[in-house]
């Protein structure tokens, strides 16, 4: 069972929700798909961990056998390939690694080779196991170490996964939802909070996945997007309330579930809802 | 013109909240929100008049014509983005293509061909000197940075004569925060003192760093947590980075940006606090002179 949590707007508690509900469910995986900010190993503090780098193919040129016929130039739609000079030139950062220019060099004067764009981190952390994808700074595209996360051969032996997934809604999102039974939106008590969630709303609803809503920082009164969520008849798995005990735990990188019993209670709760929900979900949908 | 542009690395610690108040105080009046996947900055900037809205295409997307394809498989063998699927026809999944054009080059009866998308909306507020240039991303699209570019183009196209334009970022380190960064004069970091906001903010600072832009750093909710704001001041200065300021946690600003106002526009401690940062900011960014206020 899969489980993405995700927000529009940073900052609303993925990561807290993600890494508090893997430590209430005792034997589980942590994935955490936020590659360019990935927090949640501050927080699981992993142990035995392995390393392992994500690269991507991008081209070079064999400027001797290269006549500057710029057919690669001009195929290329990123624009990744420049002739200046009587030489190639090939900017690294653009390239999307597809493969185009080798094919269409009629004198086979270019060449793949590996260039790393950052790394995946898989360790333990009491029951749990976690695995980071960590983006190096300056590269500007971390699907390649998403897609490296949620690959097939280092898919988890254990039943629940909880995928913590980057701000926003663009491309590495979708990546990151993509093979999730289930996602989790967290949404904040704040015009900003209701906005961005109306737009992971409309994701989730696009790529036809179950969902619910966790409300944080919940605080008395009107709540936005509680009554979003009311409007739309869409499924509050719980609410957690503002707290600045709570506040001080996650600003310390600290798991409120292994600080207190009150803690422990309220993520077994919200755990308990979303595997009903999820099960209903699933046998509903079969 | 120069810009400033607010990052953050980790989301939510306040980039639009100081974003507005800043353009409120400098009477900005060129500005944009480069947050193209989680646009806010327009729920709380006066509306100087209604948006003129253009479609923006992103890179072309590849469809398969069935009636001219053979069925020889090369062109989901040859796509390293596996956008092509095989049930009863080929077919070309469009949130996964990124329009490279390398299916339509392998095919060798040419069922392949690449067609425009939109992939976006830019939006342009403006009025005789004034210009907020913004944009929505649609949903799950990968060509952020793109959009991100012609956002800061038509904002600047716009009122070339500015002095100084105020740029809202977006959370994280790649592609649209890269964009957002081309060409700007300085960056003001807004961190959290946590755990996460201190280790998402060094390596934004590094990202800055290498593509040689300037840095000063402002701690917002300073007093959520004591100890990790004076790590952040102690970084700042073993680092030669200028520190702007400290913004303290305050419900009046929750209440002012929910009521479409700036921390600026109420009596509250934030807002005091971030005139402060707005002074020691422009200090720095007008080091060489050249800004009136």
């Amino acid at each position: 069972m899969k489980i993405a949590v995700l927000s529009g707007k940073g900052g609303t508690g993925k990561t807290l929700i993600s890494v508090n509900l893997a430590e209430a469910a005792g034997s589980s995986t942590y994935i955490d798909c936020d590659v360019e900010e990935p927090n949640g190993h501050l927080f699981l503090k992993p142990e035995d961990v392995k390393t392992e780098e994500v690269a991507v193919l991008i081209p070079h040129v064999d400027n001797d056998i290269c006549d500057g016929c710029r057919k690669c130039v001009d195929f290329c739609r990123f624009n990744a390939l420049a002739h200046i000079n009587d030489k190639l030139i090939i900017f690294d950062d653009i390239c999307h690694s597809c493969g185009g220019c080798v094919i269409v060099c009629p004198k086979g004067a270019l060449v793949e080779q590996e260039k790393v764009v950052g790394k995946i981190e898989i360790g333990n952390s009491n029951q749990v196991e976690v695995r980071s994808g960590i983006l190096n700074t300056g590269e500007p595209s971390g699907v390649p170490i998403i897609n490296r996360l949620q690959d097939g051969d280092i898919s988890a032996t254990n039943d629940m996964i909880f995928v913590d997934c980057p701000p926003g809604s663009a491309c590495v999102v979708m990546d990151s939802i993509k093979d999730a039974d289930y996602c989790v939106l967290v949404a904040e008590p704040t015009v900003f909070g209701v906005h961005n969630l109306n737009m992971v709303y409309e994701l989730v609803e696009l790529f036809e996945k179950p969902f619910g809503v966790v409300l944080n920082k919940s605080i008395n009164g009107e709540n936005p997007a509680e009554q979003f969520c009311i409007d739309r008849n869409i499924k509050i798995l719980g609410k957690i309330p503002f707290d600045t005990e709570l506040g001080e735990i996650s600003s310390n990188a600290k798991i409120a579930v292994r600080e207190s019993k009150k803690y422990r209670d309220l993520f077994s709760s919200l755990l308990d809802t979303l595997k009903r929900e999820v099960a209903y979900e699933t046998t509903s949908n079969s | 013109m120069k810009q400033l542009l607010i990052l953050s690395g980790k989301g939510g610690t306040g980039k639009t909240t100081v974003a507005s108040a800043l353009i409120k105080l400098s009477k900005a009046r060129a500005y944009a929100d480069c947050d193209v996947d989680a646009p806010n900055l327009h729920l709380i900037t006066e509306q100087i008049s209604s948006p003129k809205r253009r479609d923006y295409y992103g890179m072309d997307k590849a469809k398969i014509n069935t009636e001219l394809c053979i069925q020889c498989d090369r062109c989901r063998q040859h796509c390293r983005f596996d956008a092509i699927t095989l049930d009863e026809y080929y077919k070309v999944d469009e949130f996964a293509c990124e329009g490279c054009g390398v299916c339509e080059l392998v095919c060798p009866t040419k069922a392949v061909s690449l067609y425009p998308a939109v992939a976006g909306d830019l939006m342009l507020y403006q009025s005789d000197d004034k210009a907020f240039s913004t944009a929505q991303l649609k949903m799950g699209s990968g060509t952020s940075g793109m959009l991100v570019t012609e956002v800061k183009k038509q904002m600047k196209s716009a009122v070339e004569s500015a002095p100084l334009a105020i740029i809202d970022g977006s959370p994280g380190i790649g592609c649209p925060v890269i964009a957002s960064l081309s060409g700007v004069d300085m960056v003001l970091i807004v961190a959290e003192p946590s755990v996460s906001g201190i280790s998402d903010m060094e390596r934004i600072i590094k990202t800055a760093d290498k593509f040689g832009i300037e840095v000063v750093v402002c701690t917002n909710k300073f007093d959520t947590n004591i100890a990790k704001s004076r790590q952040i001041m102690q970084y700042c200065n073993e680092n030669e980075i200028p520190f702007a300021g400290e913004i303290p946690f305050d419900d009046d600003a929750v209440q002012a940006i929910n009521g479409g106002m700036t921390i600026v526009d109420v009596e509250c401690k934030s807002g005091l606090a971030v005139k402060k940062v707005y002074q020691n900011v422009m200090v720095h960014l007008f080091k060489d002179g050249g800004y009136g206020n």
